[in-house]
């Protein structure tokens, strides 16, 4: 936490630090009062037309009071603390409020949040205020004390206690300097303390930060297979329609060529040929993009080399892969692949690259490595930002080394059961 | 090779626009298709009912609508070796190529990207090849292989480098002249040197010739 460490440091009384933490402590009372005022007209009301049924929701609807509250209460701890606290709860198992009611109420950080809200209503606002009037208001009285004292009048600062005289006025100065200063350290020390206990009893548990990650992965592996399924598709009705649609309008264009004299229409169609077969040649390479038929069909061996077959640098190709692995793996492995050869054509310079894929103990093993400039920064726009994000949902790290001169090397790793026998394998290696 | 032969074709392809088109181009061209079907187990059948002389296959079939059809053709010359098989396919793979060459010891065999068929006398041609059977490369593949091997290949001129890729596509001397419009006896020249830069015995036969140089290139 921030504020503690602020607070042992030279300067910390020139700081934003003490206006903040008075600043936590005062804003206290806004949920606090609140709490307080609301859940006692609540109970109230809703006891007395309890008898008649009609107060019963309004009771339950108490239950939750706890969840509005805790919301406010992380937020405003960034008043203190950069670091956010994660919301415990999870996401509502089916849409709607009674998915929403049913979920909340089987879960124990709504009742912790509960009591959290009741112990703020009745200990801690009151607590807050008391330390910062304390802490504040008691010096700044007696730093003030000469204003009514010089138009006549005395300022008490307890029951039985008051400043009547222009030299005690003089004397609570320093005074009240003093205890100003101690009030910064004792304002600031409360609010550390405050934020602490809010951080305990409002922060997800271990159990529940650990599902809410689970929750966060499952939802992120959900997204990106339904894209792939996406992608699938859309290859598939490129490929049945207008792909198929092209070549057929094409062939019918070389069947009227064969029967057209020479002449300007013999000109116009083989034009309209070439643009014919100019699209189809764009339209391949863009479902080529998509999803390439060579990793469907035939694995990631044959895909990385058609890869390295298109690139326009050489590539030397050591491949210690049997037979399939799983298609997300491979889709991964590939497009990773892919990628880092795009960026060695683009940035490089270089005049050879090799990929080196191994698998072996449950582990895919990929290096893409040139002999390029280096100083690839991954943070560059390269598109390896992008990547790392693919690979960790399916568990797979990236790391990059590209000092400058080369050469570069990335390295990627991606857990992997054995796989399946293999159907083809022509060509297993080449160079 | 007579040029009036017509052949009986059995035609496998699950595009009903891309079936009748290729039916066309094959009638215009005096053939016959004496069934079109619309997937693989159906070309396992009309194979067996009517011994045609020649299967035209699409790569991407039902029932997986994977490479059914690429299956259906290495399972048919498993059963008769002197079926010629052409196999065309919206995507060209190396990989796809190999197989098929290897099943089939690149006898009678062609491996052709659709889009050839719209080229239609040049596609009629790789019809009667395969049916005569030659061996007919799509030039994608063999792109590919160039692309893999390119120490050795270093060693030869760009023209013999253009030779080499049209001989692999499985070119005739006499198409390989007119391709390059030079004369039948630079390009046997140019042949030869290839052959003797590359380690490859000389041989007077096509089409042997043809399968040392697809072999050279896929080791």
């Amino acid at each position: 936490m921030e504020a503690i460490t602020a607070v042992r440091r030279r300067g910390f009384l020139a700081s934003a630090w003490p206006w903040r933490g008075l600043a936590y402590l005062v804003t206290s009372s806004v949920p606090g009062a609140l709490v307080l005022t609301v859940g006692a007209a609540v109970l109230l009301v809703g006891g007395t037309l309890a008898s008649v049924l009609a107060g019963l929701p309004m009771l339950a609807a108490l239950a939750f009071a706890g969840i509005p509250v805790a919301a406010f209460e992380r937020w405003r701890l960034r008043l203190l603390d950069a670091e956010p606290i994660a919301d415990p709860h999870r996401t509502p198992d089916r849409p709607g409020v009674g998915g929403w009611l049913a979920t909340r109420i089987r879960e124990s950080a709504t009742w912790r949040e509960l009591g959290f809200a009741l112990l703020l209503a009745v200990v801690l606002w009151p607590l807050d205020l008391a330390v910062a009037a304390l802490g504040v208001a008691f010096p700044v009285a007696l730093l003030t004390a000469w204003v009514p004292v010089l138009s006549g009048g005395r300022r008490g600062l307890w029951p039985g206690f008051a400043i009547h005289t222009p030299g005690q006025t003089l004397a609570a100065i320093p005074v009240g300097i003093v205890l100003l200063a101690a009030g910064a350290y004792l304002v600031t020390g409360m609010a550390v303390a405050r934020a602490a206990l809010t951080r305990r009893l409002l922060a997800p548990r271990p159990d529940e930060a650990a599902r809410l990650l689970a929750e966060v992965t499952g939802s992120r592996a959900r997204l990106v297979s339904a894209f792939e399924a996406e992608r699938r598709r859309i290859e598939r009705d490129l490929h049945d329609g207008a792909q198929q649609r092209l070549v057929a309008v094409a062939t019918s264009l070389g069947l009227a060529l064969l029967d057209l004299p020479p002449g300007p229409a013999t000109d116009h169609v083989t034009h309209a040929q070439q643009q014919a077969r100019q699209a189809l040649t764009e339209l391949r390479e863009l479902i080529h993009g998509i999803h390439p038929q060579v990793l469907t069909q035939h694995g990631l061996p044959a895909a990385l080399q058609d890869a390295a077959a298109r690139s326009p640098i050489p590539v030397e190709l050591t491949l210690t892969i049997e037979g399939r692995l799983p298609a997300a793996i491979e889709v991964t492995g590939y497009f990773v692949v892919c990628e880092a050869l795009a960026n060695i054509a683009r940035h490089s310079g270089a005049a050879r690259a090799w990929i080196t894929a191994e698998h072996r103990a449950d582990l895919l093993r990929l290096e893409v490595g040139d002999d390029g400039a280096g100083g690839a920064d991954p943070g560059n726009g390269s598109g390896l930002t992008g990547l790392s994000d693919r690979l960790a949902v399916v568990g797979g790290a990236l790391t990059l080394s590209s000092p400058p001169g080369g050469p570069t090397l990335l390295n990627v790793e991606l857990p992997c059961p054995k796989p399946a026998p293999s159907g083809s394998s022509w060509p297993r290696t080449a160079r | 090779m007579s040029e009036t032969r017509s052949l009986r074709v059995v035609l496998a392809e699950d595009g009903a626009l891309m079936r009748d088109g290729l039916t066309a181009v094959l009638a215009r061209f005096g053939h016959r298709v004496v069934q079109a079907v619309a997937d693989a187990p159906s070309l396992a059948d009309a194979v067996e009912a009517h011994k045609p002389d020649i299967v035209v296959t699409d790569v991407r079939m039902p029932p997986t609508q994977t490479d059914d059809g690429l299956r259906a053709a290495i399972a048919l010359r498993e059963r008769d070796p002197d079926l010629p098989v052409l196999v065309v396919s919206q995507y060209i793979e190396a990989a796809s190529a190999g197989e098929l060459l290897d099943s089939t010891a690149a006898r009678a065999v062609g491996y052709l990207l659709k889009d050839r068929v719209m080229d239609v006398a040049d596609f009629a041609e790789a019809v009667r090849t395969v049916a005569d059977g030659g061996t007919v490369i799509d030039p994608e593949v063999v792109r590919h292989l160039l692309s893999r091997r390119r120490d050795p290949l270093d060693r030869l001129t760009p023209r013999e480098r253009e030779v080499l890729a049209l001989m692999a596509q499985g070119r005739s001397n006499a198409a390989i002249a007119q391709d390059l419009t030079v004369s039948a006896a630079a390009v046997g020249k140019h042949i030869n040197n290839i052959l003797a830069k590359l380690d490859l015995p000389p041989d007077a036969d096509a089409h042997r010739r043809v399968l040392a140089v697809l072999t050279f290139l896929r080791s």
